[in-house]
């Protein structure tokens, strides 16, 4: 494929989602994707927090000219990809701007009042409508249900890459996905890695 | 074989800033590195491991960052290149050997890495490690980018090598766990080294006597020659490839600043169009300063903001200089913390450079769209509930605070729990049942145990317990116990052995029975060094509730001297452990009673494990089979007996 042109530089995505959901190895295999592709590409990773059921966050920013700030600026996201509904929520109102696609997963990690049953989590569809009324460009996929037809929910993070390669704003395919990924994991993980991909492919409509 | 040792002819690989920092190690032909775990500073280390077998490293994770820089030191008297890496606490610890070493001075090239954390991020606070590099006397480097984090690291051995003493490397959490282009510089091709110890030489010979630190009523003797070291380390600063100027040649408003503050200080100016009004000069070299460099740049403009993190460090050396300077370069408005334009507290960010800079050259900003914003806020105040920080699924620290909770609350006496550092700090929350009331640094929970102890003399008979995980145990726990044993102060040290130094990503400590490099290795065996000290010592299965909860009840009783109990399991995120279940649990929804069992939702309420969850429809508890880690200890806390546990084939 042909590199698809920064819209703006730098171009700002966000990978968010909750500790233990593999949102940092899915931020550095973008990084090392969009690094392939010859842009500058800076992560910064919030994460020593992260195994104990917090909220994680990586900001990449990609860049045509040099290295960026490892934080991006408040409203200035151009990609949100979450791995969570309520985290996609939580960035978009601090980093959003109307502006900005959204792609979520929709299964559900309740925060630990909600398991104390002190605190309520949203109904997925008034989440989705409310996102959806605040971003045109946003798509939500059970990523978390197809990982475990896969075998491993941790695999949600993959598929969403994959659902991100087919909104084809970001320059990566399935061929820099495989090389990266081999980069990564052990040989004989990068199968089901791929497949991951490829479901995660199938589910966005654009 | 690892990117970290590529050896392609200027291939670049994206890096963390911690493996930038390994990669020019290797490039500068390092042989030993040592350090002790603690985030952002972690991966250094681990990186040094990977790689130890092909580069001929010695590479450990020393008992303490005190210990580690004395090996790395060790390196360095016999002519090797070294490094000792630590976060930004493990500096305290280190800091009396530091300032020995400081003015003994060094021989092969030796760095000091501490990596701070602006906005304790995952630190217990955001001390920083810079105004150790004033106090010890020794010249210290900031990176601003990757590719600097990398080639700063031949260029500081050069300089530890030149001025024959240590050199501060500091690096901060948006650095070290950022990550960005890294183009390779050569690898050295000979990586046989030869260390000897030369020490026939006269006592202060600097290169073949003895190496020390002990010139009573002469400081003279070493203490001038270190001051001359830090002058001729301001000389070679003046021409540091690494501090740059970008702007115009006399700017209306001068930014001074150093590491990932240099990168949010590019992108405000970027985005606010300011880059023929504000210059930023970039200082790697941040102690000492490069006098005739900074006169320079200060002469050129009226007013100067310095962006920095935490104190004011920097802000107050560059207007040091400039008082000095005053009839050189004039009188100059400063603009920062001190001036209230930066907090000193929390890391900055590009909106607070935003901030101060639209004000400072009146160009308006605003972050987002406003209507977009204040309503997109609105609504996530109103639909996204806060995510509260809780143990893991199957942790043992959730089911060892359980029991010590529920022991002190059976006993009666208005007990609790001095805390210590690592994952089990959440004993201070709802997670660990707030059971733990003070906290501080590594160890001293069972140090101020021991004090608390001896306090039954002014009439305090609460019984006291102390909480300390395996790695603080050996880190600095020890000389606390030992204390207390000797003083016989009457407290209950609960040992929370969950086989490596967890909350860090499973660093091998000296009870483990494999090190870094995964060489077999003696593992000290914590029960017996207790017993061997004198302490009562008990053991049990943290997953064991009752046995756990008698043996803790009988050791509070137990009044004379100080007491053990080790509860051993393995973290639930440790290699052993990980993806695999041990019990598939599940809830009996006949037998769970809901809001009628009359334990007011013990297991959902209180427990906390997010695997186990308050279903508000059905008004019953349920298993969320996905986050579940199969250990099975809320079997055992259900009065009804409705949640039940098959063992897993």
């Amino acid at each position: 494929m042909t590199a698809i042109p920064l819209k703006k530089d730098p171009y700002s995505i966000i990978i968010t989602g909750v500790g233990g959901q593999g949102n940092v190895l899915a931020s550095r295999l973008l990084g090392s994707m969009l690094a392939d592709k010859g842009f500058y590409v800076t992560i910064g990773e919030t994460f020593g927090a992260s195994q104990r059921g917090g909220s994680v966050m990586s900001h990449l920013r990609v860049s045509k000219e040099g290295v960026a700030s490892p934080q991006i600026p408040r409203g200035r996201a151009d990609v949100i990809v979450s791995l969570e509904p309520v985290e996609a929520f939580r960035v978009l109102a601090t980093y959003g701007n109307p502006d900005a696609v959204l792609l979520t997963n929709t299964h559900p990690i309740y925060p630990v009042g909600v398991i104390r049953g002190e605190l309520s989590y949203p109904p997925l569809d008034e989440l989705q409508d409310v996102i959806s009324r605040l971003l045109p460009a946003s798509y939500f996929i059970d990523a978390t249900e197809q990982a475990l037809l896969l075998g491993n929910a941790i695999l949600a993070n993959i598929v969403m890459l994959g659902a991100l390669g087919r909104l084809n704003i970001v320059s990566f395919d399935r061929e820099n996905f495989h090389a990266a990924i081999g980069r990564r994991v052990a040989a004989d993980k990068v199968a089901v890695n791929l497949q991951a991909f490829d479901v995660g492919y199938g589910m966005v409509q654009v | 074989m690892s990117y970290l040792i590529d050896e392609g002819k200027n291939v670049q690989h994206l890096l963390m800033g911690n493996e930038a920092i390994v990669r020019g190690a290797l490039e500068a032909g390092i042989n030993v590195a040592a350090g002790y775990p603690g985030t952002p500073s972690s991966e250094i280390i681990e990186s040094f491991s990977q790689v130890a077998k092909e580069r001929n490293l010695y590479v450990e994770w020393s008992t303490n960052e005190k210990v580690a820089v004395e090996v790395a030191a060790a390196a360095s008297f016999a002519g090797l290149r070294s490094m000792c890496v630590m976060k930004q606490n493990g500096v305290n610890v280190a800091s009396d050997f530091l300032l020995h070493l400081a003015s003994s001075g060094t021989r092969g090239g030796m760095l000091l890495v501490s990596c701070d954390d602006p906005g304790a991020l995952s630190s217990v606070n955001e001390g920083e490690s810079r105004l150790f590099a004033q106090l010890l006397e020794i010249p210290l480097l900031e990176p601003g980018d990757f590719q600097e984090a990398k080639d700063i690291i031949k260029w500081a051995y050069e300089l530890s090598e030149e001025i024959r003493n240590i050199v501060m490397i500091r690096s901060v959490t948006r650095m070290s766990h950022a990550s960005g282009n890294v183009t390779y510089g050569p690898l050295p091709s000979d990586t046989a080294a030869r260390a000897k110890f030369n020490y026939h030489g006269p006592l202060l010979d600097p290169e073949n006597g003895p190496v020390i630190s002990m010139i009573l009523a002469a400081p003279e003797l070493q203490h001038g020659p270190q001051q001359e070291k830090m002058k001729k380390a301001a000389a070679i600063f003046e021409t540091c490839p690494f501090n740059t100027y970008t702007g115009p040649e006399a700017p209306e408003l001068l930014i001074i600043t150093s590491s990932a503050c240099s990168l949010y200080s590019r992108e405000a100016v970027k985005i606010l169009g300011l880059g023929k009004r504000v210059g930023i000069l970039k200082l790697a070299t941040t102690w000492p300063l490069p006098p005739v460099f900074l006169k320079k740049h200060l002469a050129a403009t009226e007013r100067i903001l310095i962006v920095e993190e935490v104190a004011p460090t920097l802000e107050d050396h560059v207007k040091v200089l400039a008082a000095e300077s005053v009839q050189e370069i004039g009188p100059k408005l400063f603009y920062g913390k001190k001036s209230g334009h930066l907090p000193s507290v929390g890391e900055l960010n590009p909106d607070l450079v935003l901030a101060v800079l639209s004000r400072l050259c009146a160009v308006p900003y605003e972050a987002a769209a406003g209507v977009f914003a204040t309503e997109a806020k609105a609504l996530m105040e109103k639909l996204a509930p806060p995510r509260g920080m809780i143990f893991c699924p199957g942790c043992p620290h959730r089911a060892s605070y359980w029991s010590i909770h529920n022991a002190l609350q059976l006993d009666g006496r208005g007990g609790f729990v001095c805390g210590d550092i690592g994952c089990y700090v959440m004993g201070i929350l709802p997670a660990g049942f707030s059971t733990v009331k003070t906290l501080h640094a590594m160890g001293s929970g069972s140090g101020i145990a021991s004090g608390f102890g001896k306090l039954r003399q002014f009439g305090m008979d609460q019984p006291i317990v102390s909480v300390c995980g395996d790695s603080t145990f050996f880190h600095a726990a020890m000389p606390a116990l030992a204390n207390a044993i000797h003083h016989r102060s009457p407290f209950t040290m609960v040992i929370l052995d969950n086989r490596g130094t967890a909350m860090t990503g499973f660093q091998p400590h000296p009870g483990s029975p494999i090190n870094v490099l995964g060489e077999t290795v003696p593992a000290l065996d914590i029960e017996k060094i207790c017993r061997a000290m004198g302490a009562k010592v008990e053991a049990s299965d943290p997953f064991d509730l009752e046995k756990t909860r008698e043996k803790l009840g009988h050791l509070l009783e137990y009044a004379e001297g100080a007491k053990v109990l080790i509860l051993k399991q393995a973290c639930a995120l440790s290699p052993e452990k990980r993806g695999r279940k041990k019990y598939e649990v599940t809830v009996d929804e006949t037998l769970c009673r809901g809001e009628d069992c009359g334990c007011n939702r013990l297991c959902t309420r209180i427990f906390g494990c997010p695997g186990l969850a308050w279903d508000g429809e059905k008004k019953v508890s349920h298993i969320d089979d996905i986050i579940c880690a199969g250990c099975g200890v809320c079997v055992d806390i259900c009065p009804a007996g409705a949640i039940l546990k098959k063992e897993v084939a």
